[in-house]
């Protein structure tokens, strides 16, 4: 570290220390003069938001570390960028708004450097610094910004798929889950587990699955479908088939796909009258009220 | 005037695609889009986009759900045989009429028996073995050029009149 580095990093904290109370309020009105911010951000946490992050860079200066890898790091430093970042991208603030919005922050620390000196050298030497300094803050905050609302789409993407999956009971020991979109290897390990979990908690003898909102069917889709019914049935259940479109049932055939085995019924309704009729069983004496 | 999704057109390819098999030589290529078979999720973003050039080239529900079904098995066995590969929807324009191309490579290991993968009932995974060969019967032309260690590019192609 040169010697002029070290009186730039001396003099910025001497700044953060002794005028922490003026950057910060001259960060919060930067960002808040520049329209930076999405929606639901109060001043009052962007205040509190730019008192976390000024407390941590004084401990970072002291490191040792460059100043490009002062924030990343030391961990308070680091926490602090990420932590803002993760917040704007929840609010729903843009990634561009987040990374300016720290970047921001080079204004109102060179401000208050300036109040301290005149010296024009020092005053560039101290930009340089700062600007090596928070650019890779403005960075990192843009990479949590994604990372985060990858996490939320990613979460999302988990919750549609078992949202839309539910089992619905559609008569005294009949259950009906209605498929929607795909049935890929995840969504197959789902339906059946809420599936097999319904049958025993209802204790139910035919599981009716519907395909009508399942746009292809292909032959992992049908494979899914075969070891679904076979679960049902390892269970005691039976299971029916329906919602086949026609041109899926044509497509199934050309494929060569057997499901012969399984009993199928063109719509929902037609498969409760049959989980109806295998409910009711041939009867036991075969007497009363057995003309339908 | 490219179909949605995160997909490039294939103007970069590192050798022509072989198209031996395909007798008439010329027909003309009107579009043509190359997306990525990597992952579970691709093969849905691809059976959207053949869906959705089905019906741009004016295909029936049918065939619309023929072609949809064939990409779906060919991208599949790209994904889980090819260890992922691309496919590539070509809208082509043909004597009679229009039609969809689809062209899907990967850099696996080859089939080394063609005819008994074609053969219904023949997996050498966990599949029920339907799936060239189906894909075969769902489009009206279909050529495999592929061999041990030689990666696998399979052309298939639908027409609107036959």
């Amino acid at each position: 570290m040169s010697t002029s580095e070290a009186a730039v990093r001396e003099q910025l904290t001497r700044a953060l220390q002794e005028r922490d109370e003026e950057i910060a309020d001259r960060w919060v009105a930067l960002q808040l003069e520049q329209a930076l911010l999405g929606t639901d951000i109060s001043e009052a946490e962007l205040r509190e938001e730019a008192d976390s992050l000024i407390d941590a860079l004084v401990p970072g200066l002291e490191s040792d570390a460059p100043a490009e890898r002062v924030v990343t790091s030391h961990p308070g430093l680091h926490q602090a960028v990420v932590g803002l970042s993760l917040r704007r991208a929840r609010s729903g603030a843009t990634p561009t708004a987040t990374s300016l919005a720290v970047l921001a922050l080079k204004e109102a620390l060179l401000k208050a450097v300036q109040r301290e000196t005149r010296d024009a050298e020092e005053l560039f030497a101290t930009a340089v610094f700062i600007n090596r300094l928070l650019d890779v803050a403005g960075a990192l905050s843009f990479e949590t910004y994604v990372e985060g609302r990858e996490e939320i789409i990613r979460r999302q993407s988990q919750q549609l798929m078992e949202l839309s999956t539910p089992v619905v009971r559609l008569w005294k020991q009949v259950l009906a889950v209605p498929l929607i979109g795909t049935l890929d290897t995840a969504r197959t390990q789902i339906v059946m587990e809420n599936l097999l979990q319904a049958i025993q908690d209802h204790e139910a003898l035919v599981a009716i699955i519907d395909i009508t909102g399942v746009s292809t069917v292909d032959t992992a889709v049908a494979q899914h479908l075969m070891q679904t019914v076979n679960a049902v049935r390892l269970m005691g259940a039976d299971c029916v088939i329906s919602g086949i479109q026609p041109s899926i049932a044509q497509t199934i055939a050309q494929l060569g796909i057997d499901l012969s085995t399984i009993l199928t019924r063109a719509t929902l309704a037609d498969a409760l009258a049959a989980a109806i009729k295998l409910i009711d069983g041939p009867g036991p004496g075969g007497d009363e009220g057995e003309s339908r | 005037m490219a179909l949605p999704g995160d997909s490039t057109v294939a103007s970069r390819r590192p050798k022509p695609a072989p198209r031996a098999g395909d007798g008439e030589a010329g027909v003309p290529v009107t579009r043509q889009v190359t997306h990525q078979v990597r992952t579970e999720e691709d093969l849905l973003a691809v059976r959207h986009a053949v869906r959705a050039a089905t019906v741009e080239v004016g295909f029936g529900i049918v065939d619309q759900t023929r072609v949809v079904t064939a990409a779906s098995e060919l991208a599949r066995n790209a994904y889980v045989h090819g260890g992922g590969g691309s496919l590539t929807i070509e809208q082509v324009r043909g004597p009679a009429g229009r039609g969809l191309r689809l062209v899907v490579k990967d850099d696996g290991p080859g089939i080394a028996d063609l005819d008994t993968a074609l053969t219904d009932g023949f997996t050498t995974g966990a599949g029920l073995g339907h799936g060239l060969g189906g894909a075969r019967r769902l489009m009206d032309e279909f050529t495999v050029h592929t061999g041990a260690g030689q990666g696998t590019v399979v052309v298939a192609t639908r027409w609107t009149v036959r």
